[in-house]
């Protein structure tokens, strides 16, 4: 511990740690959070038994885990980061073959009082390990190929995964997460613009092999994607999803419908209204106004971890932190843009407001990550 | 631990590169919520409006037509449909087997049903079979157990009790067509119901939007699947207007039986209000064939009758009125100071107009004729002499001021004006100059000149009473009269009227009159005038040689026979026209049924309205579903 005590002098302990804590962030993340129960309650048509209760339990959970997490000193996550995505790797490679199926998705590990989804886990964990992958590496090795090949197969080895489960959603924002933190460190930009223009050849790849003998995304990945292009194409197949919840969107104006009178939701007008679409039913009932409010929480929560991490001068500290705060920024940015028809159904739940006890737990802990680089920060 | 103590200025640019990518992908999110959820609003909140509100019309009950005596001659009928909801049963097809042994349904048929329920969502019902009896209903309901899915449900559907004697007043409901809709600029959303019935003819079709009344709706609050959830709200429709004809069945349906066999049309009204009381015309057709689609061979015998069944020859036939316009010719030339009553003119048996000779009708000529010996003969020497005198504008508008040549308001379909010519007229139309032959000939009813049954009626009811009668066939709609607009005078000296009314007295009761054999022997006398009009030329030839006789003519060469009269002469009360069309002489086809119709009318007594049978108004709503 002698290296510790050298390298934290200011860094609080025991119960001061309170004082450091990151309160305006928890307060921000609650504040989602009770716009989750309230929708959820409302999306289940006043049943609180349904949805908002667990969701409520989880949370509560969760918050524990984040500040349990983040009293802990970072340096100890720092440490675990490798066998957290070990781990990871193991648990989706497991669900790989013994998982529970749900919806054609092989996603789950049940753990008796929740349903653990390892692509959720994997997220953070692939984050912890590439920043820590940067922290350890000298600066002027950073933009060398060879040092950049680890990153890239430590990102590279769960996205086959998940995408093999398939789950298209989670790969996009895995790989994002990573390419944010590879981004960060340092790396040349160079290889993002040659990463940018070899993933666009890629979808042209992807789009071309349709009907050919090594076709690679699911039939019916490529109507989603099609339909997302002309949605009016099939408006009572595929396409029902985009245009059900632009309906439902739009119907809510500028103040919105009114809480609990959202009619396209609760009548079923609109697909898994209480997990990924449950953003629909927010803007129906408090229309713009409550949009743009759902919005500026989020903006505020990613504003805490960049200031943060702006001064945060422990490097594996702020490259988690802002890796995180990318990740949170990819699941509201890639839901809302799919919601509101600007990007395809890809299955991305709503950060803290969608029903689903993975993320809501995943996330509330990689914020106690967040809290712990916060509280232990070099300042 | 190696990059403690210092965050390289690297990591600050980028994480505000980062930062600023996704305050842009924030930006795009915020636009698009403005442009959905504040621009396009309206269009997204009416557009789920749709979604979740579907509004079933109910249709109203269609008003009921009664007769003058308030006799019912349409009405609904309840009906028994069979409905079939596909979720309700594993095997459809068996289930309609099953029940194509209980109630008439071919096996086209049930492909046919089987086919719309495959296209239809599990829960929507579909209709197997309508028109049915209540027999088949409780065939269906004792075995409904080995039925699952079927559903009795009751509509109503028109009826004609009195049938043919009113197709062409009433005319008849049909489904409605993309023709109909594309014809009626008509918002109604009944319309748009499947063979949603409306008027195709006559009263029916004229005074539709009275009789079809207003849809109630049903607002359903529905799931994405269309499945009711509950019911929002209900506007209970307003039922079409019931409307009492003018028209006394009674004497209706003997004017059509009197004139079966001929193709032939009557008019009776009463002279002092113009209530129509009669408007037959013959043949006639069944219109309850028509309610729910007209079979292809009902069709084509109807369509190629050459009597014209479908035709209500009393307002859209335009015939020569013959010697029946005589009266009008006379009218004229007493009014304009051309003629009087004591003047004589010889009839040789024809005239010569500037080289040409016109016959009368009597080859030997009449002798020295007065007026009213000219119209008790039916003289045309004179009628030739006195046009040429009046000329034919004083002609024509002594007959619009007594109705003809105009074209009355009644709610019938394609009613004709019918023609009244004048120098202006045919110089526009013929492009040719009048000849004073031409006024010669319409001296006679015959020529340009062309009327429909009505007017000729309209004519007499105004020669018989003096006053500006004008015709009406609706008495009430509901518990309103129609409004009967002050009946004025006639601009005509009633002595000259009177010499007229002598004039037709004859024809009907003088020994020689050309009616006389189809008097009134009662005390009621009738007062009338034959007519016979040429539909053909007959050639100087011919005339020489004898004109043919009307029998040895193919049958749409004869004349047709014509009748006008009132009765009785004093004090007169009815007003009938008659024409058989084809069907020679007027003395001997048009007379007697005129005088037999008139017999009629006149035993009726004083046809005053009878109260409506207080029949309780159907509505959907008010049927009682039978237990099934």
């Amino acid at each position: 511990m002698s290296i510790l005590i050298n390298a934290y002098q200011n860094i609080p302990t025991g119960f001061r740690k309170i004082l450091y804590f990151h309160w305006p962030l928890a307060l921000l993340l609650a504040a989602v959070s009770c716009i989750g129960f309230l929708m959820l309650f409302s999306v289940s048509g006043g049943n609180f038994d349904q949805w908002a209760k667990p969701q409520m339990i989880r949370f509560c959970i969760g918050f524990v885990a984040m500040v349990i997490i983040g009293f802990t000193p970072i340096s100890i996550w720092r440490n675990i980061s490798m066998p957290t995505y070990i781990i990871s790797l193991a648990l989706l490679l497991y669900v790989e073959y013994f998982g529970v199926s749900g919806k054609g998705a092989q996603r789950w590990i049940d753990l008796g009082f929740i349903k653990l989804q390892p692509s959720e886990l994997m997220k953070i964990a692939l984050i912890m390990v590439i920043a820590l992958y940067y922290d350890w590496l000298d600066s002027d090795k950073i933009s060398k190929p060879l040092w950049l090949i680890p990153p890239l197969l430590l990102t590279a080895l769960p996205m086959a995964l998940v995408l093999k489960q398939p789950d298209l959603g989670t790969a996009i924002l895995l790989g994002s997460g990573a390419a944010v933190v590879i981004l960060l460190a340092g790396v040349s930009l160079w290889y993002f613009l040659a990463g940018v223009s070899s993933i666009f050849g890629l979808i042209y790849f992807v789009i071309w092999s349709k009907g050919t003998s090594f076709q690679i995304l699911k039939n019916y990945q490529y109507r989603r994607i099609e339909t997302f292009i002309d949605p009016s194409s099939d408006p009572l197949g595929s396409g029902y999803h985009i245009t059900q919840s632009k309906i439902a969107l739009g119907s809510g104006g500028f103040s919105g419908r009114g809480y609990m009178q959202g009619t396209q939701s609760r009548l079923n007008f609109l697909p898994e209204k209480h997990t990924d679409f449950i953003f629909t039913t927010l803007a129906e009932e408090f229309g713009f106004v409550g949009g743009i409010t759902l919005l500026t929480l989020y903006i505020m929560i990613m504003l805490c971890c960049y200031l943060t991490a702006m001064q945060n001068h422990n490097k594996y500290g702020a490259l988690l932190t802002l890796g995180v705060a990318a990740t949170f920024f990819f699941y509201f940015c890639v839901n809302m843009l799919m919601v509101m028809g600007l990007a395809p159904v890809v299955g991305v739940p709503l950060p803290l407001v969608s029903y689903g006890g993975s993320a809501m737990l995943v996330l509330l802990g990689a914020f106690g990550l967040v809290q712990s680089a916060h509280i232990h920060r070099t300042r | 631990m190696n990059t403690a103590g210092k965050t390289p200025r690297l990591f600050r640019r980028r994480a505000l590169l980062l930062g600023a990518a996704q305050l842009t992908l924030v930006g795009v999110l915020g636009w698009r919520m403005n442009q959905l959820g504040v621009k396009k609003a309206e269009k997204f909140r009416m557009l789920a409006e749709k979604n979740r509100i579907n509004i079933s019309l109910q249709p109203p009950a269609r008003g009921l037509i009664y007769d003058r005596g308030g006799n019912l001659l349409a009405l609904n009928r309840q009906v028994y449909t069979i409905q079939m909801v596909r979720e309700q049963t594993n095997n459809p097809e068996a289930v309609l087997n099953r029940l194509a042994k209980l109630i008439p349904l071919s096996d086209t048929k049930i492909a046919e049903v089987l086919k719309e329920m495959l296209s239809r969502r599990a829960f929507v019902p579909v209709t197997v079979a309508t028109g049915l009896e209540w027999e088949h209903i409780a065939a269906v309901s004792a075995n409904a157990p080995s039925l699952p899915g079927i559903t009795p449900t009751l509509g109503l559907n028109r009826q004609y009790p009195v049938g043919p004697d009113f197709a062409h007043i009433i005319g008849y409901v049909g489904p409605v067509s993309d023709y109909d809709l594309a014809q009626v600029d008509d918002k109604d959303p009944l319309l748009l119901i499947p063979r949603f019935q409306i008027g195709k003819n006559g009263v029916e079709a004229k005074v539709e939007k009275t009789l079809r009344g207003k849809a109630g709706t049903k607002m359903i609050e529905v799931n994405s699947v269309g499945r009711v959830m509950r019911e929002l709200d209900e506007q209970l429709g307003t039922p079409g207007a019931n409307l009492q004809l003018t028209v006394a069945h009674e004497l209706q349906h003997f004017a059509t039986k009197r004139m079966q066999g001929e193709s032939s049309a009557t008019v009776v009204m009463d002279v002092n209000n113009g209530d129509i009381l009669a408007l037959a015309s013959a043949p006639t057709f069944d219109p309850n064939k028509f309610i729910n689609g007209i079979s292809v061979a009902d069709w084509k015998a109807l369509n190629e009758n050459d009597y014209r069944p479908l035709a209500n020859k009393t307002v859209q036939g335009a015939y020569p009125p013959g010697s029946t316009f005589k009266m009008v010719v006379a009218l004229a030339a007493l009014k304009f100071g051309v003629a009087n009553i004591q003047e004589e003119v010889n009839c040789p048996g024809h005239k010569d107009i500037n080289g040409r000779k016109f016959h009368c009708w009597r080859r030997g000529g009449h002798g020295r004729v007065n007026l009213r010996k000219a119209l008790r003969y039916s003289c045309d020497v004179y009628f030739y002499e006195m046009s040429l005198r009046v000329g034919i504008e004083k002609i024509t508008e002594t007959a619009l001021a007594l109705g003809l040549g105009i074209k009355h308001d009644l709610p019938l379909p394609a009613i004709h004006s019918g023609l009244m010519p004048t120098k202006d007229w045919k110089q526009r139309n013929k492009k040719e100059d009048w000849y004073i032959g031409d006024t010669a000939n319409a001296g006679i009813g015959q020529g340009f000149v062309l009327t429909s049954p009505l007017q000729l009626a309209v004519m007499t009811a105004r020669l018989a009473s003096g006053s500006q009668i004008e015709p009406r066939i609706i008495n009430m709609f509901d518990d309103k009269r129609t409004k009967i607009e002050g009946i004025s005078s006639l601009n005509f000296d009633p002595t000259h009227l009177d010499i007229i009314r002598t004039g037709m007295y004859d024809v009907s009761n003088h020994p020689r009159g050309t009616a006389y054999s189809s008097r009134l022997k009662s005390t009621e006398k009738i007062a009338g005038k034959t007519g016979t009009s040429q539909v053909r030329f007959i050639s100087k030839a011919e005339r020489e040689n004898g004109v043919t006789k009307n029998e040895d003519l193919p049958w749409k060469r004869r004349d047709h026979a014509l009748f006008v009269g009132y009765a009785p002469y004093i004090k007169p009360r009815y007003a009938i026209s008659v024409i058989v069309e084809h069907g020679g002489a007027g003395s001997r086809k048009a007379a007697p049924i005129a005088r037999d119709i008139m017999q009629k009318a006149l035993s009726l007594g004083q046809n005053s309205y009878g109260p409506i049978h207080n029949q309780k108004r159907l509505n959907i709503d008010n049927l009682k579903r039978k237990p099934t």
